[in-house]
């Protein structure tokens, strides 16, 4: 904001460069207190405020935007955050399959979900839903129990059923966001520009999967607990009053590895991979065994199956 | 891409046996899938150790052929190894079904041919073939690593004590606040 254009004497400018510089200091003050005024929240920078969209800022601006974003974790956890931007992986479409025959309803996933992904603690967000379900029933998510707790699972007679984003081809909630501020990336992920996001949760009525979560407080998260390996459209630290939501760990993903819940789970129930690579498991599970889709007729048309591996 | 080969499709063995080597593992305890994975062949996979209980392997130790002849008798054991109850197929069997007599640090396939505990899942394979087949692909059982190169494999026994496979019940982590639970605090969620 207090960058200054050379004066130059013969266009006519009559000011001297320190006075321009202080008018801009003055209208970036200005429009900082503005932004306080407008949100309710005395910390939300001009720089911020004035942030263009994630998919519209040149690669000087992304790095500038990350820079200020490390200094402001910094400050406030007291211990290096790396925002990270890494794009898609090229020919890599991300799909995602979760075995029912095999699942017990642990709940590993939705834990380590957290941990990896810095969700806010109390209230704790949680982006995988186990649901238990009845085997009598079917996936009849009118039986669906999500907050069971006996001392042992599997429980007799019922099976369980995580649900967390369905990456869809046809996400409704990207459809219905009035600012765009969330929208699928090329390798599938649906992901959430939080800085752009203006907390209307249109989506979060618009997704039929229970998916979306939104930061009523000021997300709690001690210094200790913050994964500091963040992606800017994933698990860095989100403000409060924003939609967040599974971005199938994009921070993990597109170095490569696997997602954290698939890697907890110690039944060994959730299948990752790259869609168009033949050779991958997730190719072999959708070829070889019965797959399903959540809630396929709404059409949203999920990267995200159900299967049966026994 | 690194892909593991996919299977060439094992003889056809028809006898059960089953490794008893192994000791009973939780499941907690196969959270760290990077133990220092087993030296294997090319167009084998790669597995962690077999999780023995310490000081177990090698038999040899205490099972040594000059000192002490095997004895073949099928029979319940009354010394050693009482520790071990045996819930796997039919009741008629027992330890030298899959625990090779005379190369104690072995084990053998229902052809007599020998198997290393290391790829006990040659094993496993003979009666549970179709789990042996989708476990080879990385459908049965977790792979950790990178979903675009190397990946770990857990041996079948890491999961299911060989001597008692069926997977044991865990204690679920704890559900999500109910909606009621969530108290309203200087003007959020806290």
């Amino acid at each position: 904001m207090t960058a200054q254009e050379p004066c130059q004497p013969s266009s006519g400018c009559q000011c001297p460069s320190t006075e321009e510089g202080s008018r801009r200091e003055f209208l970036g003050v200005a429009v900082a207190a503005v932004a306080a005024a407008l949100t309710g929240c005395e910390k939300l920078s001009a720089e911020e405020f004035l942030q263009d969209k994630f998919t519209e800022l040149s690669k000087d601006d992304v790095q500038k935007v990350i820079a200020r974003l490390e200094k402001e974790y910094k400050e406030k956890y007291g211990k290096e955050v790396k925002v990270g931007n890494a794009p898609p992986v090229p020919g890599t479409i991300f799909g995602y399959a979760l075995d029912l025959s095999r699942c017990i309803g642990c709940r590993r996933c939705v834990h380590a979900c957290v941990k990896e992904n810095n969700q806010s603690r109390e209230p704790e967000i949680q982006w995988i839903k186990v649901l238990e379900l009845e085997k009598e029933e079917g996936v009849n998510l009118q039986h669906a129990e999500q907050y069971y707790n006996p001392d042992e699972v599997p429980r007799e007679g019922h099976f369980y059923m995580p649900v967390q984003c369905q990456q869809c081809k046809k996400p409704p909630c990207v459809k219905v966001c009035p600012v765009g501020a969330t929208w699928r990336e090329k390798d599938g992920i649906v992901v959430v520009d939080y800085n752009w996001c203006i907390g209307c949760r249109y989506c979060m009525a618009a997704c039929p999967y229970g998916a979306r979560h939104f930061n009523w407080g000021e997300p709690t998260i001690a210094a200790k607990d913050v994964n500091p390996e963040t992606h800017y459209l994933g698990n860095r630290p989100r403000p409060k009053g924003v939609v967040e939501k599974c971005t199938f760990c994009i921070q993990r993903t597109r170095q490569g590895k696997y997602p954290a819940c698939l890697e907890v789970c110690p039944t060994g129930s959730r299948k990752f991979g790259n869609l168009l690579d033949k050779e991958s498991e997730i190719r072999y599970v959708l070829e070889n065994k019965r797959v399903f889709k959540l809630k396929e007729e709404l059409n949203t048309q999920p990267n995200f199956f159900y299967f049966y591996g026994v | 891409m690194t892909q593991t080969p996919r299977p060439s499709i094992l003889p056809g063995l028809f006898a059960c046996v089953l490794a008893l080597a192994a000791t009973a593992v939780t499941a907690e305890e196969h959270k760290k899938p990077h133990a220092a994975a087993v030296e294997v062949p090319k167009d084998q996979v790669q597995v962690p150790k077999p999780p023995f209980t310490e000081g177990i392997f090698p038999c040899s130790q205490c099972h040594d052929p000059s000192a002490m002849a095997p004895n073949q008798k099928r029979r319940v054991l009354k010394d050693m190894h009482t520790e071990i109850s045996l819930h796997h197929g039919p009741d008629t069997r027992w330890c030298l079904d899959c625990h090779d007599a005379f190369s104690r640090d072995s084990l053998h396939l229902a052809n007599g041919k020998l198997v290393s505990f290391n790829t006990s899942y040659q094993l496993c394979g003979q009666c549970h073939g179709d789990k042996l087949r989708d476990w080879r692909v990385g459908v049965h059982g977790k792979r950790t690593g990178m979903w675009n190169g190397a990946k770990q494999y857990l041996l079948c026994v890491h999961c299911h004590n060989p001597h008692s496979p069926h997977f044991k019940p865990l204690k679920p982590m704890p559900p999500p606040a109910r909606p009621e639970a969530i108290q309203l605090k200087n003007g959020g969620a806290k």
